[in-house]
C-alpha cells in the first residue's frame, strides 16, 4: 500500500495516463518530430538547415502562400459579415427556428460533400451550349455569359471559399446569435422609444455588446481557412491557381515524397496558427480568474 | 472555479429562439421588407441541397442534358442511380467503413474525455494550471503538423491501412477539444455534492461514477456528436492513413476519388453523396439542442 501523501498526488496522474498518453503520441511528440524534419534533406537523412523553409517562400510556392493569404482574409471576413446578417434578422422573425435550421444543415456536412454539391453550382458549358450549372443558368437569364467559376484565376479562388461559407455560416450564426440573444431587450426597446433607427441600434447598442463572440466567430474561421484542404483537393487538387499550402503538402508527402518540404510546409501551418492560440490561451486565463 | 459562467458552458439562456415579435407596429413596411430577405435568404441557403436530392433522382439522360431544376419543371424520377451507387460504386461498403471507423471514435472519445476533463478539474495537482493552457493550445494545432512523423510511426507499427489506427488518431486528436468542453461543465456542478459524497466516504472512482457521469450526460451527448461528425466527415486521415488497405474506402475517400473521375456520370456521385449526407443530416436535425450546446461550449474551437 502506497503511503497516503504519495497515494494523493499520484492520483490524478492515473486518471489523466492514458488520455495524456494518447495525446502525447498524436500531437506533441509529431509536433517536435516535424521541426526536426523540417530542417532535413527530402528523405529525412541529412541536414540541410533553414533550405526547406527557402524554399517554401519562393518561386512557385509564394502563389501558394498567396492564395493562403487570401483564404485567411477572405473566408472569416464574408462569414462574418453574413453571420451578421443572419443572426440579427434572424431575431427578428417569428419562424427563427427554421431559419437556424436551415443555416445549420450545411455545418453537418463535410467539406468532401460540401464540394460535391457544390459542383452543381458551379459547372460550366462553353457559351452556346445549355448551362446546367445553377450560376451559369442564372447568369444566362439575364443575358450574361457563362463563367467558368472554377478555372477563371481570383473568381476560382473565391468560388472555392464561398463553398466553406457555406458550410460554416451555421457555426458563426449560431456563436453570434446567441450574444445577441444576451444583449438587453430593454435597453434596445427604451432606445426604440427614443425613436433610435434599427442600423443605430445595432450600431451602438448590440455591435459593440458582442465584440466578444465577433472575435470567437474570426478565430475559428481563421483556423478553418489556415488547414483548409479538402475542397481544393475535391474541386481543383490546386489547379488554375488555386493550390493551398495544405493541399501542397499532401502533394509533397505523396507525390513527391519530399518530407523536408512536406515539414516545413506544416510547421509554418504551425506557427500560422499560434497567433490564436496565444489569443485563446488570455481569454482562457482572464475567464478562468475569479 | 468562481461564479462566472466559464465559456464551455452554456449560459442560462444559451439560444432560446424565443420569439421576439417587434411590439411595435409602426414599421410593417419595413419588416415586411424584412421578411421578405429572410425568406430569400433560407431558400438561396438550403437550395445546394435541394440539388443534390433532386440530381440523385434524375434519370441519366436528363441530368447530361438540363440542369436540375428541370425536375421541377419535368417531373421524372428514378432510383437508378441509388442502385448503382450501391452496386457499381460499393457505397455500402464505404459506409459500413465509415461507422466502423466513426463509431468506436466516438465512444473513446467520450470516455476519455470525461476521465480527464474529472481529474482536471476536481483534483489539485502541481502542473493543474500549465496543463490546462497546453490544452487550450492544442485546440488550435493543425493535423497536418503530425502527418509527416505518424506515417512513419504507422509504418514502424503496421498500424497503416487499419481501422483501429485511425481510431487511435482521431481519438487522440479530438481529445483536447472534448477535455476542453467537458471541464467547463464538470467545473459547473456544485462543490457540496461532492463534499457530501466525500463525507460519505465514497472514492474517487465512486464520486465519479455516481455524479459526474451522470450529470454530464447531456455535455457527454453533445461532445458525442460533435466527435461522430468530425469522425465521419474527416477526409484527410483517412486517406493518407487508408491507403493500401484491401477494405472499403471510407466514403470521403470514395467520394473524392469519384469526382475526379467522371465515368460513372453525375447521378451515381449525387446518390453516393445523398446517402453519406443523410446520417449526419438526421443525426443534427433530430439531437440539434445538443448540437447547438457543443457548438457555443467550445466555440474557441470550431
Amino acid at each position: 500500500m502506497l503511503p497516503l501523501g504519495l497515494g494523493r498526488t499520484a492520483r490524478p496522474w492515473v486518471w489523466l495516463l492514458l488520455p495524456i498518453l494518447l495525446v502525447v503520441l498524436i500531437l506533441i511528440y509529431p509536433v517536435i518530430a516535424t521541426f526536426a524534419t523540417s530542417l532535413k534533406d527530402a528523405r529525412a537523412e541529412a541536414w540541410v538547415g533553414s533550405e526547406n523553409y527557402r524554399w517554401a517562400f519562393s518561386g512557385a510556392m509564394l502563389d501558394v502562400v498567396g492564395n493562403n493569404v487570401l483564404w485567411l482574409i477572405a473566408f472569416p471576413l464574408i462569414t462574418l459579415v453574413l453571420a451578421l446578417f443572419t443572426a440579427t434578422l434572424f431575431d427578428k422573425v417569428r419562424y427563427e427556428p427554421l431559419a437556424i435550421m436551415v443555416v445549420i444543415l450545411p455545418t453537418a456536412i463535410s467539406f468532401t460533400e460540401g464540394s460535391v454539391i457544390w459542383t452543381q453550382m458551379y459547372s460550366f458549358q462553353p457559351a452556346g451550349s445549355p448551362q446546367i450549372g445553377t450560376l451559369n443558368a442564372v447568369l444566362g437569364l439575364f443575358g450574361v455569359g457563362p463563367v467558368p467559376w472554377l478555372i477563371q484565376p481570383v473568381v476560382n479562388n473565391l468560388a472555392l471559399i464561398f463553398i466553406a461559407v457555406w458550410l460554416q455560416l451555421g457555426i458563426a450564426t449560431l456563436i453570434l446569435s446567441s450574444a445577441i440573444k444576451n444583449v438587453g431587450a430593454e435597453m434596445i426597446e427604451a432606445a426604440r422609444l427614443d425613436g433610435a433607427g434599427e442600423w443605430r441600434i445595432f450600431r451602438s447598442m448590440i455591435l459593440p455588446n458582442i465584440l466578444p463572440s465577433v472575435l470567437v466567430v474570426l478565430t475559428t474561421m481563421i483556423i478553418v481557412a489556415l488547414k483548409v484542404f479538402d475542397i481544393v483537393y475535391v474541386m481543383t487538387n490546386g489547379n488554375f491557381g488555386t493550390d493551398v499550402i495544405a493541399n501542397r503538402l499532401y502533394y509533397e508527402l505523396f507525390a513527391v515524397s519530399n518530407l523536408g518540404h512536406a515539414s516545413a510546409i506544416a510547421v509554418i501551418l504551425l506557427f500560422s496558427a499560434l497567433p490564436i492560440a496565444l489569443v485563446n490561451i488570455f481569454q482562457f486565463r482572464a475567464e478562468a480568474r475569479p | 472555479m468562481s461564479e462566472t459562467i466559464p465559456q464551455g458552458v452554456p449560459a442560462p439562456r444559451p439560444v432560446a429562439f424565443a420569439r421576439t415579435v417587434p411590439s411595435s407596429g409602426g414599421r410593417t413596411g419595413a419588416l415586411r421588407w424584412l421578411v421578405h430577405a429572410v425568406v430569400a435568404f433560407i431558400v438561396l441557403w438550403f437550395l445546394p441541397i435541394l440539388a443534390l436530392l433532386l440530381s440523385s433522382l434524375r434519370p441519366q439522360a436528363d441530368t447530361a442534358t438540363s440542369g436540375w431544376w428541370m425536375a421541377l419543371v419535368r417531373p421524372s424520377y428514378t432510383a437508378e442511380n441509388y442502385l448503382l451507387a450501391l452496386d457499381q460504386l460499393r457505397i455500402a461498403g464505404s459506409l459500413g467503413t465509415s461507422l466502423a471507423i466513426a463509431i468506436p471514435t466516438t465512444v473513446l472519445v467520450v470516455l476519455l474525455s470525461v476521465i480527464g476533463a474529472y481529474a482536471l478539474v476536481r483534483m489539485n495537482f502541481a502542473g493543474r494550471t500549465a496543463l490546462s493552457l497546453l490544452l487550450v493550445a492544442l485546440l488550435v494545432t493543425p493535423p497536418q503538423i503530425t502527418l509527416v512523423p505518424l506515417l512513419r510511426l504507422y509504418n514502424l507499427m503496421g498500424l497503416s491501412g487499419t481501422i483501429p489506427g485511425i481510431w487511435l488518431y482521431q481519438v487522440g486528436f479530438t481529445l483536447p477539444f472534448g477535455v476542453f468542453l467537458l471541464r467547463g461543465f464538470i467545473a459547473l456542478i456544485p462543490q457540496e455534492l461532492f463534499e457530501r459524497a466525500h463525507l460519505d466516504g465514497a472514492s474517487e472512482l465512486r464520486t465519479f461514477r455516481s455524479i459526474v457521469l451522470p450529470l454530464s450526460r447531456p455535455i457527454m451527448a453533445s461532445l458525442g456528436i460533435m466527435a461522430f461528425l468530425w469522425s465521419w466527415n474527416d477526409l484527410l486521415i483517412p486517406l493518407l492513413f487508408m491507403g493500401g488497405s484491401s477494405m472499403s474506402l471510407p466514403i470521403t475517400v470514395n467520394l473524392a476519388g469519384m469526382v475526379a473521375q467522371t465515368t460513372q456520370g453525375q447521378g451515381p456521385l449525387m446518390a453516393a453523396t445523398f446517402l453519406s449526407v443523410a446520417i449526419p443530416l438526421v443525426l443534427v436535425i433530430s439531437l440539434q439542442r445538443y448540437f447547438v450546446r457543443g457548438i457555443l461550449g467550445g466555440a474557441v474551437k470550431g
